[in-house]
């Protein structure tokens, strides 16, 4: 889980995730406390998701 | 847009009561430097120390190093949107201070901050070593918020190097060289016959200590842009970040950028040199792609033939030289790519973290996990808490007796990506 | 005075036997044997002064035999040792690949052998001796024996060797001082590159190495999952001392009874990028205040109560492989199911 998937692609990582921003990949400063939350949720959600997913090969999850 | 560099050569530095510069020597008044840094009340101290050449001195933790210049007989002034107002830059007459630089050192904000050795093993590593170093000890009043101190460490340089710039309106310069180039339908009339050849200058904008400005504005904002070469010698572009402090661009390195200046070499004899592209290196992936798309297309809006990419840093801007370059290559524009390496203290691991089969090309400033061992130096600039901390150190690396072993990276400029240095590595 | 070289070969080479001499013990004997004979003609002011032979079962089940080869190396005082070539036999390519290591790393010269691209030698040695390029069976010995021969001259002369020109796999890179700068060094790239002439990269984009994905859980709800980062998070003060960049080791940190990650009780040790949203909120980095949610809501079976970190800055892609094995292992043995990996 990761910003910058084309280097997950380069190194060979499988199931990929893309995150918010490279300082911050689970959340956004510039939102509420409650907002940032229900990001990060979704995040997470969309990570557990592709670890019950059967991939070929490596797959990003957009 | 022309412009002539008056070079004056500055052979030493000397604390005086009255600053100016004659015969080559630079007197300071600690007064007026104090003047002038402690203007800005988010600074408790400022302290100068004179470094030179052989001494054995350490300077650390250094921030940023940058070279005095001024403009002369213009209404515009180096380092625009900075510490001058916004005005277009780049053209008349503008001297600079040659042999020496403005060094900013202090406590550290985040792990990035350099070391330079004016002598022994360390000092071929680092240009610092080879100027007359003013060094400004700065310390920043109590409980200052990271961003703000480095803001006010950055201004404090720039306004310093500004300060000492203007001593030398009234000098003759020592030479004088002159650098054009023409609006790009005449640039690319006046040599029809040689390949168009663009400059791409990656700008690190990757948030604090990480950051690059261009006339004042944050580079993280910019979508690409195109600049005249000349308006880099004036002070378009300046630093705002240590990285690892080997693979920094200083204000000192973007002032004297060695890629312009080796276009212009062969400019009118191998090549036509149209112009920079800057581009940044962004934290968002979508910044990325837009960046790179913006970049290759304005290379070929200029018709360029072949581009040259400078990377700035490593690790995830290793994606945007590898896009840089696969985008350009796409459009059948010739690419050669600078870049550095991480291949570990033993040389052995895979050095970068992104690759692709069209960066044929490739220049390196070296390995950046080279270890180095720095024997103890008689004088401190600065101060030692940091050193274990900074990138490169490891716990251990200072020694009680002032010995330090690291990696070349905690080195100002070691491993350089405008290949400013006269270093590389190789398979063994 | 010409120069001593020792040369090493299995029981197939020395002319014993196949397969079912794989058993043989070691033993030396004087002078060139097998492709020695090929090599022995073609090195300058040097000669095979002795042969070591050992078996390949011998030598990769017996735990006696490195030092057993290593002795009757030793017993000859050689300036260089040649082993192989390989080819693409698995257990001799071992054997060759540790002896040559070991004769690099105690006896503190040259080791030179040819080994297949695949060879599984090829990867774990290449660093740690000189790895020639070779064909994958004995039909490439007429290759090989020139190849083998030529850079045994060049490390025997003191010359400097390149793996390019001497066709060898890259053991490392070093840093070195040019005559040129690097900026002029590009633009002459440049200019050599649109002119449709030779030029040489100083760096070959490396090949990464792919994995197989896993298949995936069946259930959530039951699934033990972890957490592992490279964005440097670590307890307050890092207690650990974590490198800011090129770090040398990983962490282990118990989150147990956590339901949320508190400003000031956890930072990055991470040099590498703006760590003010970080330090604010350890959660951007490593999700534990959603994890844990989850948990008690029953979406996942449970998140692990420790988590791995290091620092993913100027961090060896070597480093990491081996900070990635271990934590992988631990992870493994304790029964987790799964890992979320946080980059930064």
């Amino acid at each position: 889980m990761c910003t910058v998937t084309p280097i997950s692609q380069t190194v060979g990582a499988n199931r990929i995730v893309p995150t918010v921003a490279i300082p911050h990949p689970f959340g956004n400063p510039s939102l509420s406390m409650d907002d940032e939350y229900k990001l990060r949720y979704d995040i997470v959600e969309k990570g557990l998701q592709t670890l019950v997913t059967d991939i070929d090969g490596q797959t990003v999850f957009e | 847009m022309k412009l002539e560099v008056g070079e004056i050569q500055i052979n030493d530095i000397q604390i005086a009561d009255e600053s100016k510069i004659s015969d080559g020597v630079l007197y300071v008044s600690e007064q007026d430097i104090k003047d002038i840094v402690l203007e800005d009340e988010r600074f408790a101290s400022v302290s100068i120390d004179i470094a030179r050449p052989g001494d054995k001195t350490r300077i650390t933790p250094v921030k940023d190093a940058i070279e005095p210049r001024a403009k002369v007989d213009s209404t515009s002034g180096v380092f625009p949107g900075v510490v001058n107002k916004v005005n277009e830059v780049g053209s008349g007459r503008t001297n600079a201070l040659k042999g020496m630089a403005v060094l900013t050192v202090g406590e550290i904000v985040g792990f990035q901050e350099g070391i330079v050795d004016m002598s022994g093993p360390g000092a071929d590593y680092t240009p610092f070593s080879k100027t007359n170093n003013l060094c400004l000890v700065i310390e920043p009043v109590d409980n200052l918020e990271g961003h703000a101190y480095e803001e006010a460490a950055r201004l404090a340089g720039l306004n310093v190097a500004k300060f000492l710039g203007e001593l030398s309106t009234e000098l003759e310069a020592d030479e004088v060289k002159t650098y054009e180039t023409l609006p790009i339908f005449e640039q690319a009339a006046q040599y029809p016959d040689l390949p168009k050849v663009g400059y791409v200058y990656m700008l690190q904008t990757q948030g604090l200590l990480h950051d690059t400005y261009v006339y004042g504005t944050d580079a993280k904002h910019i979508v690409p842009t195109i600049l005249y070469p000349t308006e880099v010698m004036d002070g378009a572009i300046i630093s705002g970040n240590c990285v690892s402090s080997c693979d920094k661009n200083t204000t000192f390195h973007h002032l004297n950028n060695p890629v312009i200046h080796d276009l212009y070499a062969r400019h009118g004899k191998d090549i036509n040199f149209m112009g920079v592209i800057i581009t940044n290196e962004a934290v968002y992936l979508a910044d990325k792609e837009r960046s790179s798309d913006m970049t290759s297309k304005l290379a070929e809006f200029m018709g360029l033939d072949g581009a040259l990419v400078t990377q700035e840093g490593f690790g995830n801007p290793d994606t945007d030289l590898i896009m840089n370059c696969r985008k350009l290559e796409a459009k059948g524009i010739t690419t050669v790519i600078t870049t550095d390496e991480y291949a570990g203290q033993d040389g052995a691991s895979q050095p970068l973290a992104d690759a692709d089969v069209a960066a044929d090309a490739v220049v390196t400033g070296g390995n950046a996990n080279e270890v180095i061992h720095l024997p103890a130096m008689d004088k401190l600039i600065g101060m030692y808490d940091f050193v274990d901390k900074i990138a490169g150190g490891f716990d251990g690396s200072l020694k009680e007796n002032g010995e330090i072993t690291v990696e070349i990276q905690a080195i100002t400029g070691a491993t350089n990506e405008l290949g400013f240095n006269k270093m590389s590595a190789k398979g063994q | 005075m010409s120069k001593k070289v020792v040369h090493y070969i299995n029981q197939f080479y020395a002319g014993i036997g196949g397969e079912e001499e794989a058993g043989t013990a070691p033993f030396k004997e004087d002078g060139p044997k097998g492709p020695g004979m090929g090599i022995n003609p073609q090195l300058q002011d040097a000669e095979i002064v002795g042969t070591v032979v050992c078996g390949d079962d011998y030598f990769n089940e017996k735990d006696s035999a490195l030092n057993e080869v290593m002795d009757m190396i030793k017993s000859y005082d050689p300036d260089l040792v040649i082993l192989g070539p390989a080819f693409n036999a698995g257990r001799y390519g071992m054997a060759c690949g540790k002896i040559g290591a070991t004769v690099m790393e105690e006896l503190d010269i040259p080791a030179v052998t040819g080994l297949y691209e695949e060879n599984p030698g090829t990867d774990i040695y290449r660093t740690l001796l000189y790895v020639t390029r070779v064909g994958d069976s004995a039909v490439a010995m007429r290759d090989a024996i020139p190849t083998i021969s030529n850079l045994a001259n060049k490390l025997l002369a003191g010359e400097d060797v390149d793996p390019a020109v001497d066709a060898y796999h890259e053991r490392f890179r070093k840093n070195y001082f040019t005559e040129k700068r690097g900026s002029e060094r590009a633009v002459d790239m440049l200019v050599a590159k649109l002119n449709d002439e030779e030029f040489k990269t100083e760096f070959v984009m490396p090949d990464f190495d792919r994995v197989d994905p896993e298949t995936a859980i069946e259930d959530l709800s039951k699934a033990t999952i972890a957490i592992v980062t490279s964005g440097g998070m670590v307890p307050a003060g890092n207690p650990d001392r974590i490198e800011s960049s090129s770090a040398s080791k990983f962490g282990a940190y118990s989150i147990e009874g956590l339901d949320d990650l508190v400003e000031g009780e956890w930072e990055t040790a991470h040099g590498g990028f703006d760590n003010t949203y970080a330090n604010e909120d350890a959660d951007r980095v490593i999700p534990v205040d959603v994890m844990r949610s989850m948990e008690k809501d029953g979406i996942i079976g449970k998140l692990y109560d420790t988590f791995y970190s290091t620092v993913g800055n100027g961090t060896s892609v070597a480093n990491s492989k081996a900070y990635g094995e271990a934590i992988g292992k631990e992870l493994k043995d304790a029964g987790v199911d799964a890992v979320l990996l946080t980059s930064t």
